[in-house]
């Protein structure tokens, strides 16, 4: 049989700044969600680099990779991807017990980010006993949970209504603008780009189509200024 | 992750599918369980064994002679040292050195000697042995009609059951079972026996002109035999025979110790140690030293030897038959430890089958922050918590399985109107061993779905459910 390389993203060059909010577009199957595992660690590209923080992940090893998993990055599914027979602190508490995070200060902390997304009231449920927008906010808060300078969002809004969508990318955008994070967001919904991100890059077959800055909508007026 | 943590993770997965861990680990216990009742068979056997050998007083012994014994067999005691006339006297001072040496508890002189005993008025011949009163311990006496000596001066003996047979004329044809020990002590019990024997008599020394005297000569001593009797009261019948590693010289009358060294029996030996009978001291031909633990022989015959004397110990039947034991063992450990295997089979089976299951679990971990490391130890302490549940359940399973058959055993022995006996042993370090040994193969077992774990590519894991 032997091995087929698919080239899920090919000769696509994009440079990120710190603290933007940049949307990653695409119809299915156009690697937006490869890109994506790129920059999380989660894959390694066959050649060419990624580069966060001056580290080129192509050249990291699996150890280094998992640190940078744990450390630099934050990561939502649309799937929330919680572990079901974990509660909710015990899920959010997980990266703080890779991250070797002392035990007695591990669930205050899994507490606070809980308290922070709104669900004060669930600590002690099972995912499965939860709505989907407030399992999101829960795998918001775990994706929080270590300070990642990087918060990637694979369809975070794919399996909610737009009501609760919209609450989940309020969330984003307020980690985006009050810690100075930055967002990558993968979607295939044009308008919630359109609504949330400050910078717009378009795939297809893997090949960069489009990338052009955005003025999100700013509920308070103001425009947000696209630091560079 | 830390070990508190990969403790607290291993346990809430192991209950996550209870019944199918339950399974497994019950898998490993059984094995454990029948490790623990092969080898604990196997230690429960070696102390009966040495009980019953500490007992027969064949392995606290060295017997003791005088190099002076030795008559040019050209053997290897022989060709060391000083040549046997030159050698040290084996007499009472040399007695009371070894019973001195550190870790003896007794050395008495042996006397035995051939002679004529007469009940009812008819001769019998036979050997006579002297016991000391701490014989009394001996196994050989365990099962005997009447009771042992009533002090050391007594004049009473103790008779072997096959010359009691001789006395009552009941020995049995070859072949024909043999009449039960009650039966031939009822008559004779409480009876007389005389004993004719030849004592040694000094006779004051008239010293030779013209001899040269130096320190311990006696030339010109002199002694006389006289025939004596004297009246024996039977106390006791034996079953067992004391003295059967003695073969043909064995004896099969008792009597007390210090009553016998009254006596001042004519000894083969006083004929040859001519100046020594003359003296009221007189040489002993060998002396039985006993050791307080079997372990301290060597260390005992070492001691003796230094002093210049010829030692004797059953030491070396003892190292072969530990020989024997530890090839037992590990025949019984290579049984016991087969179900173990099969359980390890179990465990790879069933880390496998949670490795597909929690697919995307590991995915998930993975994805926010897990390491290969960490999500192969957390594998790791789920198989080793099985197998430290499964040793500590089948521990206990071993050792109630060993309670039941010892229990089994003892009815049956009962029955046949055996003593009961402890067969089953399960020491402290059985124990450590068997929940120690049941985690390593656990351990080993988990190597592979643990590595195959570690391996897991996330992206693929996260895939779909």
């Amino acid at each position: 049989m032997g091995e087929t390389v698919i080239r899920a993203v090919d000769g696509v060059s994009v440079q990120v700044n710190a603290g933007e909010f940049v949307a990653l577009l695409g119809s299915s199957g156009s690697g937006k969600s490869s890109m994506l595992n790129l920059i999380a660690g989660l894959d390694r590209p066959t050649s060419g680099s990624v580069i966060v923080q001056n580290r080129d992940l192509a050249k990291l090893s699996r150890e280094e990779l998992a640190k940078y998993r744990l450390h630099v990055v934050g990561m939502v599914f649309q799937s929330f991807n919680l572990i079901p027979s974990m509660t909710l602190v015990e899920n959010v508490e997980l990266p703080l017990r890779f991250a070797e995070v002392d035990r007695s200060q591990r669930e205050s902390i899994a507490r606070e980010a809980l308290e922070r997304v709104g669900l004060r009231a669930r600590l002690n449920h099972r995912p499965s006993e939860l709505s989907g927008g407030e399992q999101q906010r829960a795998a918001l808060a775990r994706a929080l949970i270590n300070r990642p300078k990087l918060l990637l969002a694979d369809e975070p809004t794919g399996n909610l209504d737009s009501h609760t969508g919209t609450e989940i990318m309020d969330m984003l955008r307020d980690f985006n603008r009050a810690l100075g994070m930055t967002v990558v967001m993968v979607t295939h919904e044009r308008a919630l780009a359109e609504r949330y991100a400050q910078r717009m890059i378009f795939l297809a077959d893997g090949k960069l189509v489009d990338d052009r800055p955005n003025s999100p909508f700013q509920p308070n007026g103001s425009p947000a200024g696209a630091r560079q | 992750m830390k070990l508190p943590d990969l403790a607290e993770l291993a346990l809430r997965n192991l209950r996550e599918s209870f019944l199918r861990n339950s399974l497994t680990t019950i898998g490993i216990s059984v094995g454990v369980a029948s490790l623990v009742a092969m080898l604990s068979l196997g230690t429960g056997l070696q102390q009966l064994f040495t009980r019953r050998l500490a007992k027969s007083g064949l392995f606290d012994t060295i017997y003791v002679s005088s190099r002076r014994e030795m008559r040019g067999m050209g053997r290897e005691e022989e060709r060391n040292g000083p040549i046997p006339g030159q050698s040290r006297i084996l007499d009472e001072a040399a007695r009371v050195e070894i019973e001195h040496l550190p870790n003896v508890s007794e050395a008495y002189p042996d006397i035995r000697f051939a002679t004529e005993l007469r009940f009812e008025d008819k001769p019998h011949l036979t050997t006579v042995s002297a016991l000391p009163q701490s014989a009394k311990g001996n196994d050989a006496f365990e099962n005997m009609q009447g009771s042992f000596f009533s002090s050391e001066t007594a004049p009473e003996v103790i008779l072997q059951k096959s010359f009691a047979e001789e006395l009552l004329g009941k020995t049995p044809p070859l072949g024909a079972p043999e009449p039960s020990v009650s039966e031939l002590a009822q008559p004779l019990l409480g009876k007389e026996l005389d004993m004719r024997y030849a004592q040694r008599e000094v006779t004051p020394a008239e010293p030779v002109t013209g001899g040269t005297a130096t320190g311990d000569d006696f030339a010109g001593a002199s002694y006389s035999v006289v025939s004596r009797e004297q009246k024996l009261k039977i106390v006791g019948v034996s079953d067992l025979d004391p003295e059967s590693m003695r073969g043909p010289t064995r004896a099969r009358v008792f009597l007390p110790l210090r009553l016998a060294e009254s006596l001042h029996v004519m000894q083969p030996t006083d004929l040859r140690e001519i100046s020594r009978a003359a003296s009221d001291k007189p040489a002993y031909s060998s002396i039985s030293v006993r050791v307080k633990n079997p372990s301290q022989i060597q260390g005992v015959e070492d001691a003796v030897k230094k002093m210049g004397f010829i030692t004797f110990s059953i030491l070396d039947a003892s190292r072969s038959l530990q020989q024997v034991f530890k090839v037992l063992y590990a025949f019984l450990g290579i049984f016991g430890s087969l179900a173990l295997a099969v359980a390890s089979i179990g465990i790879v089976n069933t880390l496998v089958m949670a490795i597909l299951e929690r697919r995307r679990e590991i995915g998930i971990m993975k994805a926010i922050g897990a390491s290969d490391a960490d999500v192969r130890k957390l594998f790791f302490a789920e198989a080793g918590a099985m197998g430290i549940f499964g040793g500590v359940i089948g521990v206990i399973l071993g050792w109630a399985i060993g309670q039941v058959i010892n229990f089994g055993t003892n009815i049956y022995l009962k029955r046949q109107s055996i003593p009961p006996e402890h067969f089953w042993a399960v020491p402290w370090w059985l124990v450590v061993f068997a929940i120690g040994f049941a985690f390593l193969v656990s351990l080993v077992s988990g190597l592979y779905p643990a590595g195959r774990a570690a391996r897991l590519d996330p992206v693929q894991a996260l895939r779909y459910e």
